[in-house]
């Protein structure tokens, strides 16, 4: 039981990759098949879509980069090993990234595939196209700074 | 889990910058003759480069092109048998008369291809009468028609049965079916038909038991209203359609019969077009199936008007509303 603030913590930072982690992978494969469609139709689009099949890939790197910073204070990687209180408190920290992650991520790929759509139809509106699913990005980047905040303030 | 159609979905988005638009079936209709036509849809891709310029080639060729694409995207194509179930009927039909009539006639010139069912399947059914060979629901209706048509010998009859157990097949079909566009369509093919059947025989002055036994029933008319609407002529027809979901018939109705056909066709399209925003599902494939066939039905009457030298307007009057 002694060690049970370690394993919160470590469960914390453990859904923050795993969860934002699934997340990008749903959403990447997703637009990575609407990407190979596209493709299949018009080469010349690779570039393009390529860049809308890695929008919702993001949300897996904030994911690693919640986790990274969690290790490095909870004893793991750096600093030292938290309290029953401490622990919890940083599983919860990591919560925003890992539960927003996973939703925006694949809601993020579910927009790259309509807007991969959008530009094998009309090319010359990739800026629009590329707008729409950044704009889910915004949540997962506010989910990002909530569990960076709360883990730097613990 | 529910299939998924994301990879296809965005080769169709590919391939509908290749419909034709509305200004561009204006254009072909413009075309000042039935080469200038053919060279216009050549020039667009359409045809085979490698077979003889004809319309018969290139809108083979066209149908030809579709089904392939659609199979390289689905391998499972009973997806789409509510599309070809009139196909089947059709070949049905043409193995009983055969039968009956004992003719021998190419195969090629009777049978459609696009069933779901191998023609030679059908007429060797019937020729046989070994029934077993088909869906149970067609072996019924088969045997049905061909004891009419023994009995009887009145073909306009098995036609009348036959065409009934197409519509019924294709609008429990749509039912069947776990996608909104195939249900869509089942019912708009099966509302059309009851439609036009009430009108012309209403126009050929057929009794009311005829008329009962021609309209498939369906949800969404109340085929004994619409049968004995029938009997007082279009002018009730469209009388009975301005009180359902179909009011706009009504007056295309009143137009004329290639007016009515028309308002049929663009209504299955209009239907089709929020699928240009859907990404996920089978939807966009059997619209784009459905916006194909429209287009070379399109194509098919532009190029048969200027073969035989009908005036511009009377073409364009003809052409549907396109899918893009």
């Amino acid at each position: 039981m002694e060690n049970l603030g370690l394993v919160l913590a470590l469960s914390g930072a453990a859904m923050a990759a795993l969860l934002a982690g699934i997340g990008s992978a749903i959403g990447v494969g997703m637009g990575g098949r609407a990407a190979a469609g596209a493709v299949t139709e018009k080469p010349e689009l690779f570039s393009k879509v390529l860049i809308l099949q890695l929008l919702p890939g993001t949300q897996g790197i904030y994911g690693l980069l919640v986790a990274f910073v969690a290790l490095s204070r909870i004893g793991v990687l750096g600093g030292t090993a938290p309290s029953f209180e401490t622990g919890l408190a940083y599983f919860v920290a990591c919560l925003p990234i890992a539960i927003v992650g996973l939703f925006s991520a694949i809601h993020q790929g579910k927009t790259s595939v309509a807007s991969i759509g959008l530009v094998t139809k009309k090319p010359d509106q990739f800026g629009k196209a590329m707008l729409l699913p950044a704009m889910v990005e915004t949540y997962a980047i506010l989910a990002l700074l909530i569990s960076i905040l709360a883990i730097f303030n613990l | 889990m529910s299939k998924d159609y994301t990879y296809a979905v965005a080769r169709i988005r590919g391939r509908e910058n290749y419909l034709l638009s509305g200004p561009a079936m204006e254009q072909l209709a413009a075309s000042k003759s039935y080469d200038e036509a053919l060279h216009f849809l050549a020039d667009k891709g359409w045809g085979d480069p490698d077979e003889r310029l004809t319309a018969e080639n290139l809108l083979a060729a066209e149908e030809k092109k579709t089904w392939e694409l659609i199979g390289e995207l689905e391998e499972d194509l009973s997806a789409f048998d509510v599309f070809h179930i009139a196909d089947d009927y059709h070949n049905l039909k043409a193995a009983i008369k055969l039968a009956y009539t004992g003719a021998s006639v190419e195969a090629g010139r009777l049978f459609v291809t696009g069933g779901t069912i191998d023609p030679q399947v059908i007429s060797r059914a019937i020729q046989e009468k070994d029934y077993s060979l088909l869906p149970d629901i067609m072996a019924e209706k088969a045997a049905e028609a061909y004891d009419t048509l023994l009995h009887t010998g009145d073909g306009q009859l098995c036609d009348v049965l036959l065409d009934r157990a197409s519509l019924e097949a294709t609008y429990a079909a749509g039912k069947r079916a776990d996608n909104e566009v195939l249900r869509e369509y089942a019912v708009l093919t099966v509302v059309a038909a009851d439609i036009k059947i009430a009108v012309r025989c209403g126009q050929v002055g057929k009794p009311l038991d005829f008329i009962l036994r021609a309209l498939a029933p369906c949800e969404e008319l109340n085929v004994e209203a619409l049968a004995h609407a029938a009997l007082g002529g279009t002018e009730s027809v469209a009388e009975y359609l301005s009180g359902t979901d179909y009011a706009p018939a009504a007056e295309a109705l009143k137009e004329s019969p290639a007016a009515f056909e028309r308002w049929c066709d663009n209504l299955i399209i209009r239907h089709m077009k929020p699928q240009k925003s859907n990404p996920f599902t089978i939807g966009p494939l059997a619209a784009y199936i459905l916006a194909r066939e429209n287009e070379i039905k399109c194509a098919r009457m532009v190029l048969s008007g200027k073969l035989n030298g009908l005036p511009d307007e009377i073409i364009r009057e003809r052409l549907r509303e396109m899918y893009v």
